[in-house]
């Protein structure tokens, strides 16, 4: 990376001119709190991940897994660290940093939830106020983390404009952050945004692939042939990547939502996938130039995944150009993949993982054969948020992978699937 | 037709986002902004992300984008428009980067040009990534207008000034766009930041009444911008499905009384009332 917060062509700092002195001035308390450890930052975040958030989290063999593909299949637990998620890695530090400089107020924007719920329990430990903005498609499919927020005490406050996902959520923090900058830090929950948010949230996760490497040579006694991690915006994911990127024999596969297909609908300004990197092209959204998903004229299009953690139209701009140099695989798989993996890892290993990460594992399924000996696999976070999505979804597609809802219709209770 | 020129004595620039709620109901809108005397109009290219934005203007933009406004229809609607004012294309980058068959601004600011823009104001194109913008913009001979925010100091400033042409665009106070009923203190502090820069000083973000436009004059600005206590009046008549006429004739009052207040700040009356 370069200083001007580039990587390669994309990067960048496309943001209206009220947010660049608020920008300039986190460039400067990233280099010297985060980067150079001012004031002992760096001891005191690494103490809270610990005392709050449980780190180190665990790296395990997953048996059953290593046995139906054949080889050595390893996880890397981060749904074990507090709140659920490896969100908590980057909403703590960066609460932590804004305590620093002196900020008053948190806002932030969530997708799936876990982010929000992740800078809610955040801002709750070091006793500062927390705004979080949602699409009001996404409070409607995950109530669970909704409640979590507001049980933390952050106000949470619906955005209704677009299709009122993670996209728009973005935009109308970014609004309020252009309104309230002098006392407000803005908390970006991926690896996206204008610099130095694209490197310092990257840096605050890189603590899982810090982790993992060291977890690797202790375990298994060697370096995975091949590292996979689910990819939305990308910040488990470059978390994931960030200490193996260097090693020339590991193997880097970021796994896209395909959605329901990988066309796109230009008239009506759809993208049925979130699957950025594999099919999106340069573009400036949200501060960054990056890969997006967006029509002939520029227009940036509805993505769509059953994971709503996923369902984003951009990603990090180091992320995307990783893929342009070959360093990282871009890959896909569908909702029907990732919904078999999640029923799969939880029959055979005993762990409900989100609908982000069973994209991961949708892929280890499909393309074992090509990803060498060892493999591990990052799980970003676990999955009872995303239950009701599931029964739902499951029932409605008739997939032959999940419990059925028996149960209760013989108890003449009400399933999910009762309509089918 | 050079921005400048706007600013002969002080200045009323609208704000429409074109397209909104039709093509055709826009052109009139516009017109009726000119007649009204407007001395230059600022005509929004819909983007699908505006994060400048406030809400008034955001749902303006949806309903253009649902009509079917693109860049290739805008610059036909600048072309056919018939107004005698410079005209100022306010739109997103990603837009201005993803025309035409080549990456870069070039295409689009030559297209710009072709159709009859003078200049350019994009809110999330701030002067560290200006310069290829800049530069098309030279070749082609039209302006780059910078927004200047309250938070806007020191070396930044500088920057700005260095790249700025036509007008420099004062943003009166914190947030995104949207009507407001105080005239914000930042407005005097911005303008005095910036009292020896050589382009007329346009306030803009909140202006609602020809008071208002009069109070920042007086202030010091050379005109004012006004944007969604018009696009509120669009919004309004296309709610209650009003004749496009009557809509176009409130506007045409609006603007009267916006540059009127504006004239008022200087101490004068308007010609021709």
């Amino acid at each position: 990376m370069s200083t001007d917060g580039s990587f390669g062509e994309y990067g960048g700092q496309y943001v209206p001119e009220a947010l660049m002195p608020a920008i300039e001035e986190l460039s400067d308390a990233y280099e010297r709190y985060v980067l150079e450890n001012e004031d002992g930052f760096r001891d005191e975040l690494s103490e809270r991940l610990t005392d709050f958030g449980g780190r180190p989290t665990p790296l395990g063999r997953a048996d059953q897994l290593s046995e139906r593909y054949d080889r050595e299949v390893y996880l890397k637990r981060e749904d074990l660290l507090h709140g659920g998620a490896h969100k908590l890695n980057n909403a703590l530090g960066q609460v932590l940093l804004a305590k620093y400089m002196g900020k008053e107020r948190i806002i932030a924007e969530t997708g799936a939830g876990q982010h929000g719920t992740a800078t809610a329990m955040a801002a709750a430990h070091l006793n500062m106020p927390c705004e979080i903005y949602m699409g009001e498609t996404d409070i409607a499919r995950q109530r669970p983390n909704v409640f979590r927020m507001r049980t933390n005490g952050a106000t949470v406050t619906p955005v209704t404009t677009g299709r009122g996902t993670l996209k728009e959520a973005i935009s109308e923090t970014m609004r309020d952050w252009a309104a309230t900058v002098e006392d407000t830090h803005y908390i970006i929950g991926s690896i996206v945004g204008p610099h130095p948010f694209p490197a310092m949230v990257r840096d605050f996760h890189a603590v899982i692939s810090e982790e993992a490497r060291e977890q690797m040579l202790e375990t298994a006694g060697q370096l995975p042939d091949a590292v996979l991690a689910c990819a939305g915006g990308g910040s488990n994911t470059m978390g994931m990547f960030q200490q193996f990127r260097d090693d020339d024999g590991v193997e880097l596969y970021a796994v896209e939502a395909g959605g329901s297909s990988l066309s796109v609908d230009e008239d009506a300004g759809v993208a049925p996938n979130s699957a950025t990197l594999s099919t999106g092209d340069e573009g400036v959204l949200h501060g960054a130039r990056t890969k997006v998903l967006q029509d002939g004229d520029g227009q940036i299009m509805e993505s769509h995944s059953v994971s709503a953690g996923l369902d984003y139209a951009g990603v990090g701009p180091e992320l995307a150009e990783m893929v342009d140099r070959g360093r990282v695989q871009a890959v896909n798989v569908d909702d029907d993949a990732a919904l078999a993996a999640f029923h799969r890892l939880a029959r055979e290993e005993g762990v409900i993982p989100a609908l982000e990460t069973a994209h991961a594992f949708g892929y280890l399924e499909q393309h074992h054969d090509e990803l060498g000996e060892v493999v591990v696999l990052n799980v970003s976070g676990r999955g009872d948020k995303d239950l009701e999505t599931v029964i739902e979804e499951t029932q409605s597609r008739d997939l032959d992978v999940g419990p059925t809802m028996d149960l209760f219709r013989d108890l003449g209770g009400h399933t999910a699937g009762e309509d089918r | 037709m050079s921005l400048d020129a706007a600013f002969d004595d002080p200045a009323f620039v609208p704000y429409l986002a074109v397209g909104d709620p039709s093509y055709e109901q826009s052109l009139r809108y516009v017109e009726a902004l000119a007649d009204g005397g407007a001395d230059a109009i600022e005509l929004g290219l819909p983007f699908s992300e505006p994060i400048a934005e406030g809400s008034t203007i955001q749902s303006a933009i949806v309903r253009a984008l649902e009509a079917g406004m693109t860049p290739g229809r805008y610059f036909e609607f600048v072309a056919e428009l018939d107004v005698d004012v410079p005209l100022v294309c306010m739109t997103y980058y990603n837009l201005v980067y993803q025309y035409g068959s080549e990456a870069g601004p070039r295409p689009f600011v030559e297209r710009a040009a072709e159709v009859g823009i003078g200049g350019f104001v994009i809110p999330d194109l701030p002067a560290e990534e200006a310069a290829p913008l800049r530069e098309a913009c030279d070749e082609f001979g039209l302006d780059l207008v910078f927004i200047v925010a309250p938070t806007t100091e020191g070396e930044r400033l500088d920057r700005m000034h260095e790249f700025v042409s036509g007008y420099v665009y004062v943003q009166a106070r914190l947030g995104t766009t949207g009507a407001r009923e105080e005239v914000s203190e930042y407005t005097e502090r911005s303008l005095a930041r910036i009292a020896d820069w050589d382009v007329p000083k346009a306030v803009g973000f909140g202006i609602k009444t020809g008071d208002h436009a009069e109070r920042i004059v007086s202030a010091g600005a050379d005109g004012v911008i006004v944007g969604s206590a018009l696009v509120d009046i669009v919004a309004e008549g296309h709610e209650n499905d009003d004749p496009t006429g009557v809509v176009a004739e409130r506007l045409e009052r609006k603007a009267r009384e916006l540059k009127r207040g504006a004239v008022r700040g200087l101490g004068e009356t308007a010609p021709g009332q």
